[in-house]
């Protein structure tokens, strides 16, 4: 993958600064950036393409990075002192947009586990799973796949970020609920691969980023959380609690989400990856919200409100990101494609 | 339903989730109630304890809008 192309300022310069040789100084990001946009509402910073993009560009680097970029960059002080002045816009923003309902949570008294399981069930998001059953059409499926493969090529991975952070029964189910995800040993099963077959099964580039250029701020949005979540040991519990969540809203939407793929006529090899997570995510619910988040709350009880963030912020940004595809589809418009 | 261990010597571990599936790992095989024998893939499988999974012997996350209506 190439570095995608900037949407603003802010990308703009993180750009040029990764295509330059790692030897060079100066400053990555100007001194005013951060106030300027600390002033505006969680939700515009969330749907922010140069924002997000740009900090999506810095937490690639981690992954499998860029073509075009020197190694070197990944701990580069000026990157970092960049990412760490988006992050802290872009946490000011998550912990705002889910403040409301994680008061709320906060008030509730109950076990964690049925705490998880309760938010998750009653959480009123836009019917996008429903949608992609019964409505959508060949080209908004094409869409929705195109636009999930930002996160699905590289499914799981920011959640493994979890792994060396926790201890003893909890790390076991992460790890158990991970090996999973990592096809069980069997390479044809890697779940971020079975996407990539879903992908060429309906015509699309299964290249890792492919979508990248035409994702929109929401999209990233989703990934950065996971990022900023799974590189910040503090977030721990931020980040098992949006795999629980993640995992808890997944099975009933994977069967609608096959469903809609064989309506408009692609073959069982598409839907395959739907098909393995309507039982794996049923499975890896359990894992997730009884093995590792109960569990974590537990031996360290203020790690429940950071469970509760991470589960809502999940939540929510699906929610966002559906509500601006079926918005745009209502129109007859496109989110992406631009 | 039955379930036959993958682990000769080992047993296998059944844990019932409340209001949702019960979790095997170890096993090879479950039965379901004609006696089909469903083979295991995953180290540990959720088995349908509502009745309501479209993909039985297995869990589909009915059970949760079972519980909403």
């Amino acid at each position: 993958m190439r570095l995608p192309h900037p949407r603003g300022p802010i990308s703009d310069v993180i750009v040029g600064y990764l295509h330059e040789p790692p030897d060079r100084t100066g400053e990555l990001l100007p001194v005013e950036f951060g106030p300027r946009i600390r002033t505006t509402k969680p939700d515009v910073i969330i749907c922010d393409d140069d924002i997000q993009l740009g900090l999506w560009m810095l937490y690639e680097l981690h992954y499998r990075s860029f073509d075009d970029v020197a190694d070197r960059y990944e701990w580069d002080p000026e990157v970092l002192r960049a990412r760490a002045r988006l992050e802290e816009v872009f946490e000011t923003a998550l912990n705002d947009y889910a403040h409301a309902a994680v008061t709320t949570a906060m008030r509730d008294e109950s076990p964690l586990a049925d705490q998880l399981f309760d938010i998750t069930a009653s959480f009123a998001g836009p019917p996008l799973a429903e949608h992609v059953q019964r409505r959508a059409t060949r080209d908004q499926v094409l869409e929705f796949l195109a636009l999930r493969s930002v996160y699905h090529l590289k499914e799981a991975d920011p959640h493994s970020w979890g792994i060396p952070r926790l201890s003893g029964p909890a790390k076991a189910a992460l790890v158990e609920l991970q090996f999973d995800e990592y096809g069980d040993g069997r390479t044809q099963y890697i779940h971020q691969d079975l996407f990539g077959r879903t992908l060429r099964s309906v015509g699309l580039d299964d290249t890792y980023g492919a979508y990248v250029d035409i994702a929109p701020g929401s999209t990233l949005a989703i990934s950065n959380a996971m990022s900023l979540f799974g590189l910040h040991r503090r977030l721990r519990g931020a980040l098992m609690g949006h795999l629980a969540a993640f995992e808890a809203t997944s099975s009933v939407p994977c069967r609608r989400f096959a469903a809609g793929l064989r309506r408009v006529g692609f073959d069982d090899d598409a839907a395959l990856y739907f098909d393995e997570h309507i039982e794996a995510d049923a499975v890896h619910e359990q894992l997730a919200v009884r093995g590792v988040c109960a569990v974590m709350a537990e031996s360290e009880p203020y790690m429940r409100r950071d469970i509760i963030l991470g589960a809502v912020t999940c939540l929510k940004l699906e929610a966002l990101s559906a509500h601006h595809l079926l918005t745009a589809w209502a129109q007859e418009h496109r989110v992406a494609w631009r | 339903m039955t379930a036959s261990s993958r682990h000769s010597g080992r047993g296998i571990d059944v844990v019932l989730c409340a209001d949702g599936p019960m979790l095997i790992r170890g096993a090879e095989t479950v039965a379901d109630d004609n006696g089909l024998l469903h083979p295991v893939h995953r180290p540990v499988v959720a088995v349908c304890r509502c009745g309501a999974s479209t993909r039985k012997p297995w869990c589909d996350g009915m059970h949760k809008l079972l519980k909403n209506s």
